[in-house]
């Protein structure tokens, strides 16, 4: 589990990260999504005692980074797979990780396998690499040590949807036995298709967080009615249950869940064409405005 | 949620498999694991095996070219000492700055802080490793100096003249272990490779021609010269004459221009952010 307390970082007057308390529980997926120079990388190198808090604390397993006697085989790091030699070969960087955290020599091969690099692959130096193939190399550091949470800042970066799929699937076996897993991202595609709950931040602050089913919940129901003018109809009953609508074309967005709106149509007597949760709209919205507010400010990372 | 799990007790053995902090036993990285890593670290890619390499092979082109062109009457194991320890305490300040600067400029020191978060463990592994070659780097320059001695009194037809003893062996290596302080110094105070390398070809060609230069047109300069340009104080090692005022003034210069800046580099080094 990771926990982080009202962390706070600040550049001379520039805050970075300001206040940011969530959790990253054991046995979940937690993305971490907001645009670029939101304070995710930030936040991260925090977490792993690359950079100093102004205020604030982050506890990994229940202490603090540098209170783990070994840390790599506690937590698996991956802040940015091209910071590497770029005149090493893959297995000779697995191999330095290995030597440092004092574990077998055949754990190399094992974990170039489990990442899905090729014995030839890793003879190859890294300046020669795909960001795929750096990705996956820097996924292989992070897993050499057999953690028991995983931080990874942008590791989807470069992968194709091939590579995302793999992905998903890795740190969804990685939680499932019981492994917490922190992942950033500033794609809302990739985070929902990996992760289980989501902290979105934006100008160093936490914007939105919970589980991923809540957030998309959050963003409503869909519905429309067969005969255009019964619509009214539908919108006058939801309000009389106190329910906000929003008309969209042919139809409303709803801020309740399906259920309530299939209850009030029925008791109205209006025939529904299409009745379903708005996937994601809500929140797509809100990371889309997030996204242009920082545009327009040209905060950088 | 649960926080059942957080601290890895070794001794106890976890009945649910899915108790993850208890799957290992987790012990401290000792010392001479830390100086191991950072030892294959200099030698795993072609610019640092070379780097390491060029210490071997500056040793034997510079006493080959003593054996062909110098006179007859320079012949002695001095003279080839000389030759080989003047290109090598070039080399070697280099190796201990890259040494630093490369977890900075490979951006490396990402991974390396990660798995070892404790800083001046890290560097005191690459201090005590470089420093390690450095040493064995002197003594296999005394082996092929003493070769080319013994090759060169051969071929002018004289008797090898042995002429080092230990007191002026340990000078010089005094000297060279304090231009490697040197080398880590300028490496933990700019933590970059270009501008440590430039900083340190002001620090041991620029600046000691100025202080030079200064002396010899500024009488009053020329008694505090000893005081205050700490390459003239360590040449004083290789000149095997060391007074009692040599050594302070090895140890004012050294104080001002090595160790208090080695203390603030090092204390940044520490404290920086690693991005």
């Amino acid at each position: 589990m990771i926990s982080v307390e009202s962390l706070t970082k600040q550049y001379g007057s520039f805050t970075a990260v300001d206040h940011v308390s969530f959790t990253a529980a054991t046995g979940r997926v937690t993305g971490f999504l907001g645009p670029n120079g939101a304070g995710k990388s930030t936040t991260m190198r925090v977490m792993v005692g690359l950079t100093r808090a102004t205020s604030g604390r982050v506890t990994v397993t229940g202490r603090d980074y540098r209170e783990l006697v070994n840390p790599g085989l506690e937590v698996g790091v991956l802040l940015d797979a091209s910071a590497q030699h770029a005149g090493r070969t893959g297995r000779e960087i697995l191999t330095i990780a290995q030597q440092t955290m004092g574990l077998s020599r055949t754990r190399v091969a094992e974990t170039l396998a489990r990442v899905g690099l090729t014995e030839d692959e890793a003879g190859r130096r890294v300046r020669d690499y795909s960001l795929g193939m750096r990705q996956r190399l820097g996924i292989a550091t992070a897993l050499i040590g057999d953690p028991e949470v995983l931080i990874l800042d942008e590791p989807a970066n470069g992968l194709d949807p091939a590579g995302i799929r793999w992905m998903r699937d890795l740190l969804r076996g990685f939680a499932d036995q019981g492994g917490t897993v922190l992942l950033s991202s500033h794609l809302l595609h990739e985070i929902e298709v990996i992760a289980d709950d989501i902290v979105v931040i934006g100008q160093g602050r936490i914007v939105a967080q919970g589980s991923k089913a809540e957030l998309l919940a959050s963003a409503g129901t869909l519905v429309r009615t067969s005969d255009p003018s019964h619509l009214d109809r539908l919108a006058r009953a939801l309000h009389e249950a106190s329910v906000v609508t929003t008309p969209i074309d042919g139809g409303l967005r709803v801020d309740a869940d399906p259920e309530l709106v299939g209850e009030a149509a029925h008791r109205a007597g209006v025939v529904l064409r299409e009745l379903r949760a708005a996937d994601g709209a809500g929140l797509e919205e809100m990371f889309l405005q997030l996204t242009a507010e920082t545009a327009r400010e040209g905060a950088a990372a | 949620m649960s926080t059942a799990t957080q601290t890895p007790t070794p001794s106890v053995v976890p009945q649910v498999p899915t108790a993850p902090a208890a799957r290992h036993e987790v012990r401290p990285i000792p010392m001479s694991r830390l100086a191991k890593v950072e030892l294959r670290k200099m030698f795993d890619t072609r610019a640092g095996f070379w780097l390491m390499a060029s210490v071997a092979i500056v040793a034997v082109l510079a006493s080959a070219a003593v054996i062909a062109w110098a006179p007859d009457e320079v012949i002695n194991q001095e003279f080839f000492s000389t030759a080989i320890g003047m290109p090598l305490s070039v080399v070697l300040p280099i190796i201990a700055i890259l040494s630093i600067t490369s977890e900075y400029s490979q951006r490396t020191g990402l991974t390396t802080y990660t798995l070892v978060p404790w800083r001046g463990r890290v560097i005191t592994a690459k201090v005590l490793v470089t420093l390690a070659i450095g040493v064995v780097s002197m003594v296999v320059a005394l082996a092929v100096g003493a070769v080319g001695n013994v090759v060169g009194a051969a071929i002018a037809g004289l008797d090898p003249v042995w002429n080092i003893g230990v007191q002026s062996f340990g000078y010089i290596v005094l000297a060279n272990i304090l231009g490697m302080l040197m080398g880590f110094m300028l490496g933990v105070v700019f933590r970059s490779s270009p501008a440590a390398v430039v900083a340190y070809f002001v620090y041991s060609l620029v600046l000691p021609g100025a202080f030079a230069a200064l002396a010899a047109f500024q009488g009053w300069f020329r008694d505090l010269q000893p005081w205050v340009d700490v390459n003239f104080a360590i040449t004083r090692l290789f000149d095997n004459s060391m007074t009692a005022e040599n050594w302070q003034q090895l140890g004012v210069t050294t104080l001002v221009w090595l160790w208090i800046p080695l203390a603030l580099g090092l204390r940044a080094v520490l404290r920086a952010e690693v991005k």
